[in-house]
């Protein structure tokens, strides 16, 4: 992905470099060191997100393990099956390191999947708007408009309240949410592409239309794209957390970051701190980290920007 | 120009049409608010009698019938729960609603504009890189937790502002207006950082990229070479040119903030339409949940034309047509 | 010098603070009044602080007992007639005096407000009002009927001369809404504030404070910071989470009560195919097993009642083994909480003919009852290590009650085992008995609330028959049977506890905590 990237970006720029675009692409972003540490943080959290089975000390899924005498142990306490719980447990004895990890899991995955659908769905629908233009153009973008016109945090809560809580029903109000980004992201780059000679070469060509689009269009649509599909999976996880927050979304029993965050806040002003500023941290640090990583991006995959 | 403008008029009718298409069917399919209105000891008489009284024992359709016909004669409808027009609700709400909205737009400004040239103008600096960092972190954290730090840190552990609720306020052109008050000020001013904070963020980022793009240009240089000071040459030229895109941005960004003030007024429990929608969901108040999203893209709508038009009117290379692009 | 001053400057500031402080009290609330018409809307935060305004014939104090209010007596004088005796040299606000007219308008006022999304028609169908004299009405019904008293506690009395011909948004801008409580309306500004005066010619004393300031704060958290912070003199509703603290805290005095409010579980006896009833792998099955009494014994032994009062309650709850707790008229001494016993309870399954086990899915709300989606989840986790392994699915009440009562086939409960909470605002257990557990049939208007189905005819018939029984004692003895059956031996519902509820005051208050869970400024103490 990152290596059609960086092709992506010489053929738009048409710059000649005598290192390979790959490794002109990581030489650039690794000019920041913020963003160094983003990606390093990315890693981290996708790893233990991916290994987060086989790092956990306990289950916190499993209701016939998870004990309520075990709830809310200061960290460092042993639980009653033995095991300590090194940053304590949650108001329902599930331990707290094993929770955010899973919660880590489900937070990443809501956020990774929904933003890749949404893209698919937003890139078929801005291409086909741009490339069509005319009436299909206009229909489209009335529809995405007044998409964007919805605040998106309305929309999910109504979309919930209507499809109910599970894993699955919050993947699907998140792309309802997000597609429209990128179908208006995709229709801007493609419609400036379009009038570019080399789709006018194409079509001399005689190229079949599904051709032009995804083997010429498209490519040079994607660092833009990428660069939103960063911020939208931060998006994604943080807006997850908000409606977690006012109570719709994930069953309580599977919870994600925002889900335990939530769960902590009403502990808040208890002097239980580490049942809510813990996952604060995680999820902190997970969106921080995407954004760096987005935030790096988009400044090297912007020709406009001289650095 | 005209026809431009009642063109698009026209199509926000059919925008505002559709939407109150689907949010009414939508909260219909959530369910109807009697099993939270209706006193438990009620019997199944009362419960039969109370969905009467509402109007719920009709069909959707003829019920989204009532409300098309009213809706045109400007009456959105009583709400279930405070038997008050709708519209009334949300306008004896809505100056809160604004007020805090364009507090947290002009701290934006005042703070992101100059915090943001900086950032353009020393891109490598440290304080500059700081900046752009604090910036990612404007946008990354969810405000609910944000809010709730805050009243931590300032109301309850420093105890220096208060922790919630609206204040005294004063009357200013027929508003009730917190501003004009040190102790009203107390109160606006956590959320309205609360709500600040991402568009804070944006702005940071906008003008940072504006100016970068702004100092390279050749009247800049220009402007140097003819021996201005660098003061000037910052605040007059690189300023000006900057603050345009700045504006509009935040100008279309201004629905949003209306929308996000939604978080923000439940934690602050600021007395806006935000706070209303959120208690009206909870209730499954539908004419004020349909009349209060009516408002909100027709806000957007207007916004969104205004801006159009006024683009057009400052750049005149840009041309009003529909899309045709 | 500059000491000095700034002591002396100080030492005016706490003068002025204390000085203010007699006069009025500022209330942070959880959930606002949705009207000031005080038959608009039968729901417990309008009846609560509308009291500060309007009074009732009869009023219930803070263990639900009854004390004469407007009315200075009550009795039957026959089967099926009440006599009230009403007291006089009461003053409305406006300053006429309050007369057996208003008793009479009241009554045909309450049944027909326009609109209203819960009437108080509940409480008045059937019952004809007469004025004998200026003091004394007849309250005539076509059966025997010993509620009477109850339900007139619950009715607001209203000026004729002000109220005529009124609406809700009369009483809303306060034009209409003169009562003869100890406080006047002063202003309602809708999720903002709601502000009283001190009445002076209040027939019981001059009440305590100047002015009351209602400030309605929804978020939990944030209400409790605000009483930290100083911002209001008292709040209600305190999360349990935060009790441990704010008992340790200086600033803060905490009240506790117990509340009329028991949290229980229904299940689905009623269907042979239940749809959240599985097998052990989560598969539909043909067979019911809740439909056993076995089955739901074992349920509800399978519990730890303790555990959950303690851990998930953080203590702030008393574990129930029936509908109302010891205080209220109806309650049976033979029913205590179940025993928690897994070993018991397994044999019991197995007797019945599921030791195998098999699954189910626990329904309940996230934002009604205190802690109540955390409650599921202990429940749950009990359950699967009984050898149900049970799955957890909580809403929003919004979405949650209407499922729960009729989401299902023709208007059939949706679910199969669900958590619910009941609030006898009549204070005592005959409410409850008919909404929960009678035979559900609507021409009866019996077992409204029954989301499990539970029926039992003989159950059915002691309900009737204390519903029709005037005396006293004779009613407590079949209300207490009707108990024993419904729960003792059909094991109708689980009960699992009575909520307990916590109010927060600054130092120098106290309230007195109220079983209706209602925040009345008269009942705030102020102790030196």
């Amino acid at each position: 992905m990152t290596a059609s990237t960086g092709e992506a970006v010489i053929e738009t720029t048409g710059m000649s470099s005598e290192l390979s675009p790959f490794r002109r692409f990581i030489s650039d972003y690794c000019e920041s060191k913020v963003a160094i540490a983003g990606a390093i943080g990315v890693l981290v959290v996708a790893f233990i997100a991916i290994f987060a089975p086989w790092l956990s000390p306990t289950n916190p899924y499993d209701l016939a393990t998870v004990d309520i005498m075990d709830s809310r142990l200061a960290p460092g306490m042993q639980m009653m099956s033995g095991v300590t719980a090194h940053v304590g447990t949650d108001g329902m004895g599930r331990d707290m390191l094993s929770a955010m990890f899973y919660g880590l899991r489900i937070s990443l995955g809501v956020g990774a999947m929904s933003g890749f659908v949404a893209l698919l769905v937003g890139v078929c629908v801005g291409l086909t708007a741009a490339y069509f233009g005319g009436r299909v153009d206009m229909l489209i973008m009335r529809i995405v408009d007044l998409q964007l016109s919805f605040p998106a945090i309305l929309i999910a809560l109504v979309l919930l309240a209507t499809l109910g809580k599970g894993v699955d029903k919050i993947i699907i109000a998140l792309i309802v949410v997000q597609w429209a980004y990128f179908a208006r992201t995709v229709r801007g780059t493609a419609l400036v592409e379009r009038r570019k000679e080399y789709i006018e070469a194409a079509a001399c060509l005689a190229l079949s239309h599904r051709r032009i689009v995804f083997r010429h269009l498209l490519p040079n649509c994607l660092p833009p794209l990428i660069v939103v599909g960063t911020v939208q999976i931060a998006s994604a996880i943080s807006l997850e957390a908000t409606l977690s927050f006012l109570g719709i979304g994930l069953p309580v029993t599977e919870p994600s970051l925002g889900l335990l965050i939530s769960n902590g806040f009403e502990y808040m002003l208890s002097g239980k701190y580490w049942i809510s500023i813990y996952p604060g941290i995680a999820l902190l640090f997970t969106i921080v980290s995407i954004n760096l990583v987005g935030d790096r991006l988009r400044d090297v995959l912007n020709p406009r920007l001289e650095r | 120009m005209s026809v431009f403008i009642i063109r698009r008029l026209l199509q926000s009718v059919v925008v505002i049409w559709v939407m109150s298409l689907l949010v009414f069917g939508g909260v219909y399919l959530i369910g109807d608010p009697i099993d939270m209105l209706i006193n438990p000891e009620a019997d199944q008489e009362d419960i039969d009698a109370a969905i009467r009284a509402l109007g719920l024992d009709k069909p959707i359709t003829e019920q989204y019938w009532f409300f098309l016909i009213n809706a045109v004669k400007g009456d959105l409808g009583s709400s279930f729960i405070f038997n008050e027009p709708a519209l009334q609700l949300i306008l004896a709400r809505m100056p809160a609603t604004m007020e805090l909205a364009f507090a947290a737009l002009f701290l934006s400004i005042v703070l992101g504009i100059p915090l943001g040239m900086w950032a353009g103008l020393h891109p490598n600096s440290l304080s500059g890189r700081s900046i752009m960092t604090g910036s990612i972190l404007g946008f990354s954290l969810p405000s609910f937790w944000v809010g709730i730090m805050f009243i931590m840190f300032f109301a309850v552990v420093l105890g220096v502002l208060p922790s919630g609720g609206r204040g005294e306020t004063t009357e200013f052109l027929g508003l009730q207006v917190s501003f004009l008050s040190w102790k009203g000020l107390s109160y606006i001013l956590l959320p309205a950082i609360n709500l600040a904070l991402f568009k804070l963020s944006l702005v940071i980022r906008l003008s940072r990229a504006g100016t970068q793009e702004v100092i390279h240009q050749d009247y800049i240089k220009f402007a140097r070479a003819k021996g201005i000071s660098e003061k000037r040459v910052i605040l007059v030229h690189v300023l000006k040119n900057i603050m345009i895109p700045v504006v509009t941005i935040l100008g279309l960004e201004f629905g949003s903030v209306i929308a996000f003030a939604v978080v923000t007024e439940t934690v602050f429990a600021w007395p806006g339409m935000g706070k209303l929608i959120i208690e009206s969901i909870d209730q499954l108040d539908r004419p004020v949940i349909v009349a209060y999203l009516m408002i909100i893209v027709f806000m957007f709508i207007v916004i969104n034309l205004v801006v159009d038009i006024l683009y057009s009117v400052l750049d005149p290379r840009v041309r009003l047509q529909d899309v045709k692009a | 010098m500059r000491k000095t001053f700034s002591a002396l400057v100080a030492g005016a500031a706490l003068l002025i603070a204390a000085g203010a402080s007699a006069q009025e009290i500022r209330i942070g609330i959880a959930q606002e009044p949705s009207s000031i018409d005080p038959h608009y809307h039968n729901l417990g935060p309008n009846n609560g602080f509308l009291s500060h305004i309007y009074e009732r014939l009869i009023q219930q104090d803070s263990k639900q007992r009854l004390k004469p209010a407007l009315a200075v007596s009550w009795k039957p004088i026959s089967e099926t007639v009440w006599e009230f005796k009403l007291r006089k040299g009461v003053k409305w606000h406006d300053g006429s005096p309050f007369t057996a007219d208003d008793v009479v308008f009241t009554a045909e006022r309450a049944v027909n407000v326009p609109n209203s999304p819960s009437s108080f028609g509940t409480y008045l169908k059937g019952k004809t009002f007469k004025k004998i004299d200026d003091y004394t009405v007849h309250v005539s019904t076509p059966n025997p009927y010993p509620l009477m008293a109850t339900e007139m506690s619950t009715i607001l009395i209203i000026s004729k001369k002000a109220a005529e011909g009124a609406q809700t948004k009369d009483f809303n801008l306060g034009k209409a809404a003169i009562g003869t409580g100890p406080y006047k309306f002063v202003k309602w500004q809708k999720g903002d504030i709601v502000e009283f005066a001190r009445n002076d010619d209040y027939w019981g004393g001059k009440p305590k404070w100047g002015r009351v300031i209602l400030k309605p704060i929804s978020s939990a958290p944030t209400r409790v910071a605000a009483m930290l912070a100083g911002d209001v003199d008292m709040i209600d509703g305190v999360p349990t989470a935060d009790i441990e603290t704010l008992k340790k805290n200086s600033k803060v005095k905490l009240s506790q009560g117990i509340s009329n409010r028991v949290i229980y579980l229904h299940m689905d006896q009623n269907r042979d195919k239940s749809p959240f009833v599985t097998d052990k792998d989560g598969n539909p099955m043909d067979k019911n097993p809740l439909k056993d009494v076995r089955v739901r014994k074992a349920i509800s032994m399978m519990i730890n009642r303790p555990a959950i009062v303690e851990r998930v309650m953080e203590g702030v709850a008393i574990p129930a083994g029936q509908l109302v707790s010891k205080t209220f008229f109806g309650h049976t001494p033979n029913l205590n909480p179940e025993k928690h016993d897994p070993a018991a309870a397994k044999k019991l399954l197995k007797e019945a003919g599921w030791g195998g086990g098999f699954g189910l899915t626990i329904h309940g709300p996230n934002n009604r009852y205190i802690n109540d989606a955390k409650i599921c989840e202990a429940i749950a986790q009990m359950l699967t290590r009984g050898g149900i392994p049970t799955k957890v699915v909580t809403m929003p009440k919004n979405v949650y009650f209407k499922r729960a009562s009729r989401g299902g086939p023709d208007k059939s409960p949706e679910f199969s085992f669900i958590l619910v909470g009941w609030g006898s605002g009549t204070g005592e257990a005959s409410s409850p008995l008919k909404s929960l557990l009678t035979t559900y049939d609507k021409s009866k208007g019996h077992g409204a609330s029954n989301r499990g189905r539970h029926s039992n005819p003989k159950m059915d018939a002691l309900v009737v028959k204390a519903l029709a029984t005037v005396d006293d004692e004779k009613r407590r003895a079949l209300l207490q049977s009707a108990t024993e059956v419904g729960i003792g031996e059909d094991q109708g519902i689980i009960p699992l506890h009575y909520q307990v509820n916590t109010w927060a005051t600054r130092p120098g208050l106290r309230y007195d905590a109220r079983t209706d869970e209602r925040t009345l400024a008269m009942d705030i103490q102020i102790v030196k």
